[in-house]
C-alpha cells in the first residue's frame, strides 16, 4: 500500500512537471508579453528594461527553471492586466469555484445514485423510464443552455406571474419560489474563505448555479449506476444471498450497491475534476464569481500568467482526486489489499 | 413409492417460460418426494430442467420464469405460492442451497465471518458475539484450518475447495431441513470433488438434513444419493433406489446413460451412445419426448405421453412397462437391454 502509494505519488510529480511545461510554454508562444503590459506610447528603451527585469531574456531553460521554482513555492507571477499576484487573485476566487463544484458534486451523487438504484432494481417500472427519458434530456442538453432555462423559468417568469389562488381559498404567489440569477448572495468571510453556505441568500444563490453544473453528472452516475446494477444482480453472489434469506434491503444496498462502488469511484473522481474545470461555463452563466469566470476575462485579455496558474490549478486537483481515488479502491475492494495474503490451504 | 411422512413433495410441477415466440414449459409435469434426512439425486443433461426444478423448489426461478402450476410442499404446508417476504424466511432456515461455482457464489468485498454472521443473524435472534461464535465452530465442522484467523478473511484469500466449504457452511448455517445442491462439485478439481462430496454427505446425515442434488455426474450419485430421478426434456424418466437405477435401468434413455458411462477394468471396444440430441424445449415431440431417439419406440410413444408406473421400488415413465399391454416387467426389462429395437416397431416399420 505505501510503495503504491509513494509510486502514484511519483506519477503525479511527472503529470505536474508535464503541465508546467505547456503552461510555460503558452508564454513562449501567445504574443509578447511586454506588449500586453504597456501602453503604445512606451519607448523601446523602457520596453527593454522591462523584459530585462521580467527575465525574459534569459535561456528559455533557466526562465522554466525560475517558472517552477516560483510555482512551487506559490508565486505564479504578476497579472498582465490587474498587475496584482495571481496566487493572491486565484485563492480569492477559489472558494466560490469549490464550493459550487462540491455542492453539484453531491446534488450529482445523493440524487443520482438513488436514482441509479431504483432504476435498476425496477428496471420496468413506469417511474424509472421516466428517469431514464428524462435523463436523456440531461446529457444531451449543452450546460448553458440548461442554465438560461433555469434562469428564464425560476428568476424571470415567476418574477412576473401572476398570484396564483387556490379555489378562492387562498392565494398562492410563485414569486416565493424565484431564485437569484447571478452572484453569491451574501458571503461571509471565515478567515480568507468566503462561504456562502451559512447564509440563507447564499444557499439560494447556489441552488441554480449547482443544478446547471451537476445535471450532467447526475444523469451519468444514475446510468452508471443502474447498469452496474443490472449487472451485479445478475451474479452468483447475489443469488446465493438470495438462497441465504438475506432481507432485500441487505441485498440491494449491502451486497449489490458496495460490489458497483468501484467503477462508481472512478467515474466520480474523474467527474469531480471535470466539475472543477467546466465550472467556467456556470459562472460565466450565472455571473459567479469564481475561478473560471477570471480564467474567461484571462482569455480575453491574453493574462498568461492567470491562465498558467488556472491551468496548473486544475491539473492539481485532477492528480489529487485521482490519488484519492486509487486510495478509495483500496478501502472498498479487498481483493487489492494484496499484503494481507493469498489463497492457500489445500483443495 | 408412498412415503410415510415426506419432507418435500413436489405434486404436478410446471415451470414456463414466457418467451416471445411462444411459452417454452422446461419443467412438464413433475412429482416427486424427498424423505427426512434423504439424498435424492437429480440426473439428466443440461436443459433436462433438473436446475430449474431446483429453483422452482427453492422459489428463485429467474423472472420471466414462473411456476405455471402444481404445488410444493414443505412438511405437508405448501411453498410455492408464498409471499416473498414468507419464502424469504424460509430460504436458508429450513431450505439452504449451494450453487454450482463456489468462485463466484461468495460476495468479493465481505469477509467469510460478515457474510455468515449476517446469515446466522436474519435466521435467529443471536447477539453478533454470539453469530460470530457460531461462523467460527462452522468453518471448524466444514474442515477449515485456523478458523479463528480464516474468518476475517476474503473470499479471493481461499481457494476453490475451501471456497465450496466456506458455501457449504453458509447454507447449513442454521440447520435446513433441506439442502438443494446444484451441481456442488461441478466447477472443482476432481481431487477436491471427492472431498467435498464426502464432507456434504457427512455433515447432512449428522445433522439429518435431505438433499436434492442437482448434477449430471452420475459418479457422484452412485456415491452419495439414496434415490435417483432421471430427468429428461423436463420430465422424469425414471425415479428409483439409485442401485436400481445404475444396476439396472428400467427406461431406455437411463439404460443409454449408464451405457455411456465408460468404467474403469471394464473392457469395452467402444462405448455405448444415444443417437441424436435431447430436443430442444421448442420442439419436443409428441408423445414420450424420448421417442424419437429410443430404439424400442412403438406407436403409442409417439401418440401419447407415458405417466410415471410404478415398477419394483421405483416408477418409470415408458410404455413398455404398461400393464395393459400384458408384457411382464421382465420382459419389459429384456427389451431395454437388448440393443436392437423391438418386434413390434420391425413389424411397424
Amino acid at each position: 500500500m505505501v510503495a503504491f502509494i509513494i509510486r502514484r505519488f511519483i506519477q503525479s510529480l511527472f503529470v505536474m512537471f508535464v503541465v508546467a511545461l505547456v503552461s510555460f510554454a503558452m508564454f513562449q508562444f501567445i504574443g509578447d508579453p511586454v506588449n500586453q503590459m504597456v501602453g503604445i506610447e512606451t519607448s523601446l528603451a523602457e520596453r527593454a528594461a522591462l523584459r530585462e527585469r521580467l527575465g525574459l531574456n534569459d535561456p528559455i531553460v533557466v526562465q522554466f527553471w525560475h517558472f517552477i521554482v516560483n510555482a512551487v513555492s506559490g508565486d505564479f507571477g504578476i497579472s498582465y492586466q490587474h498587475k496584482r499576484p495571481v496566487a493572491d487573485m486565484l485563492l480569492e476566487r477559489l472558494p466560490a469555484t469549490l464550493e459550487l463544484s462540491a455542492v453539484s458534486a453531491l446534488f450529482s451523487l445523493l440524487v443520482g445514485i438513488p436514482m441509479g438504484v431504483y432504476t435498476g432494481l425496477n428496471r420496468d417500472g413506469f417511474l424509472a423510464k421516466v428517469f431514464l427519458t428524462v435523463s436523456l434530456i440531461g446529457i444531451s442538453l449543452p450546460t448553458f443552455l440548461i442554465g438560461i432555462l433555469l434562469i428564464f423559468l425560476f428568476s424571470v417568469t415567476l418574477a412576473n406571474a401572476p398570484a396564483i389562488s387556490v379555489f378562492g381559498l387562498f392565494a398562492i404567489d410563485p414569486s416565493v419560489l424565484q431564485l437569484p440569477s447571478f452572484g453569491r448572495g451574501t458571503v461571509v468571510d471565515l478567515g480568507g474563505w468566503r462561504t456562502g453556505l451559512l447564509t440563507a441568500d447564499g444557499l439560494k444563490a447556489l441552488i441554480m448555479p449547482s443544478i446547471t453544473l451537476g445535471l450532467f453528472q447526475l444523469t451519468l452516475i444514475m446510468r452508471l449506476v443502474r447498469s452496474e446494477m443490472l449487472e451485479v444482480l445478475r451474479t452468483d453472489y447475489i443469488k446465493f444471498a438470495r438462497a441465504r434469506g438475506l432481507a432485500n434491503r441487505a441485498i440491494n444496498f449491502g451486497h449489490a450497491l458496495k460490489n458497483t462502488l468501484v467503477p462508481v469511484i472512478t467515474i466520480t473522481g474523474l467527474q469531480i475534476g471535470s466539475i472543477i474545470a467546466f465550472a467556467i461555463i456556470t459562472e460565466t452563466v450565472f455571473q459567479w464569481p469564481g475561478m473560471g469566470q477570471m480564467f474567461l476575462q484571462a482569455v480575453q485579455n491574453v493574462d498568461i500568467p492567470i491562465m498558467a496558474a488556472y491551468l496548473m490549478l486544475i491539473a492539481f486537483f485532477f492528480v489529487v482526486i485521482n490519488l484519492i481515488v486509487d486510495m478509495l479502491y483500496y478501502v472498498v475492494d479487498p481483493r487489492l489489499r494484496v499484503d494481507t495474503g493469498k489463497a492457500t490451504g489445500h483443495g | 413409492m408412498a412415503m410415510a411422512n415426506p419432507l418435500l413433495q413436489v405434486r404436478n410441477l410446471v415451470v414456463e417460460f414466457p418467451t416471445r415466440r411462444g411459452t417454452l414449459t422446461a419443467v412438464d409435469d413433475i412429482s416427486f418426494d424427498i424423505a427426512e434426512g434423504e439424498v435424492l439425486g437429480v440426473v439428466g443433461e443440461s436443459g433436462a430442467g433438473k436446475s430449474m426444478t431446483g429453483a422452482a423448489v427453492i422459489g428463485l426461478l429467474e423472472p420471466p420464469g414462473r411456476i405455471a402450476s402444481g404445488e410444493v410442499l414443505l412438511e405437508g404446508r405448501r411453498i410455492d405460492n408464498l409471499p416473498y417476504e414468507k419464502m424469504r424466511r424460509i430460504r436458508g432456515k429450513e431450505i439452504g442451497a449451494i450453487f454450482q461455482d463456489p468462485l463466484t457464489s461468495l460476495n468479493p468485498l465481505y469477509s467469510i465471518g460478515r457474510q455468515l454472521t449476517e446469515t446466522i443473524m436474519t435466521h435467529t435472534d443471536m447477539t453478533p458475539t454470539q453469530a460470530r461464535a457460531r461462523a467460527v465452530e462452522l468453518l471448524a465442522e466444514v474442515g477449515i484450518p485456523a478458523p479463528e484467523r480464516r474468518v476475517d478473511q476474503y473470499p479471493h484469500q481461499f481457494s476453490g475447495g475451501m471456497r465450496q466449504r466456506v458455501v457449504i457452511a453458509l447454507a447449513l448455517c442454521v440447520n435446513p431441513r433441506l439442502i438443494i445442491a446444484d451441481e456442488p462439485t461441478t466447477a472443482l478439481d476432481v481431487s477436491i470433488q471427492a472431498q467435498i462430496i464426502a464432507l456434504l454427505k457427512r455433515l447432512c446425515r449428522e445433522h439429518g438434513t435431505a438433499v436434492m442434488l442437482v448434477t449430471h455426474d452420475m459418479g457422484v450419485i452412485a456415491e452419495t444419493a439414496d434415490r435417483v430421478a432421471v430427468m429428461y426434456a423436463g420430465r422424469i424418466a425414471e425415479i428409483g433406489p439409485v442401485r436400481e437405477v445404475i444396476k439396472n435401468a428400467k427406461h431406455p434413455y437411463t439404460h443409454g446413460l449408464m451405457g455411456s458411462i465408460p468404467a474403469i477394468g471394464h473392457d469395452a471396444d467402444r462405448l455405448e451412445q444415444i443417437p441424436g440430441s435431447m430436443p430442444r424445449l421448442t420442439d419436443i415431440p409428441p408423445g414420450c419426448a424420448f421417442n424419437p431417439r429410443c430404439l424400442h419406440a412403438f406407436d403409442r410413444c409417439r401418440r401419447d405421453r407415458p405417466e410415471l408406473i410404478a415398477v419394483d421400488d421405483g416408477q418409470v415413465s415408458c410404455w413398455l412397462y404398461d400393464t395393459a399391454a400384458g408384457r411382464t416387467t421382465a420382459e419389459a426389462k429384456a427389451i431395454v437391454a437388448s440393443r436392437s429395437g423391438t418386434a413390434m416397431e420391425r413389424a411397424d416399420g
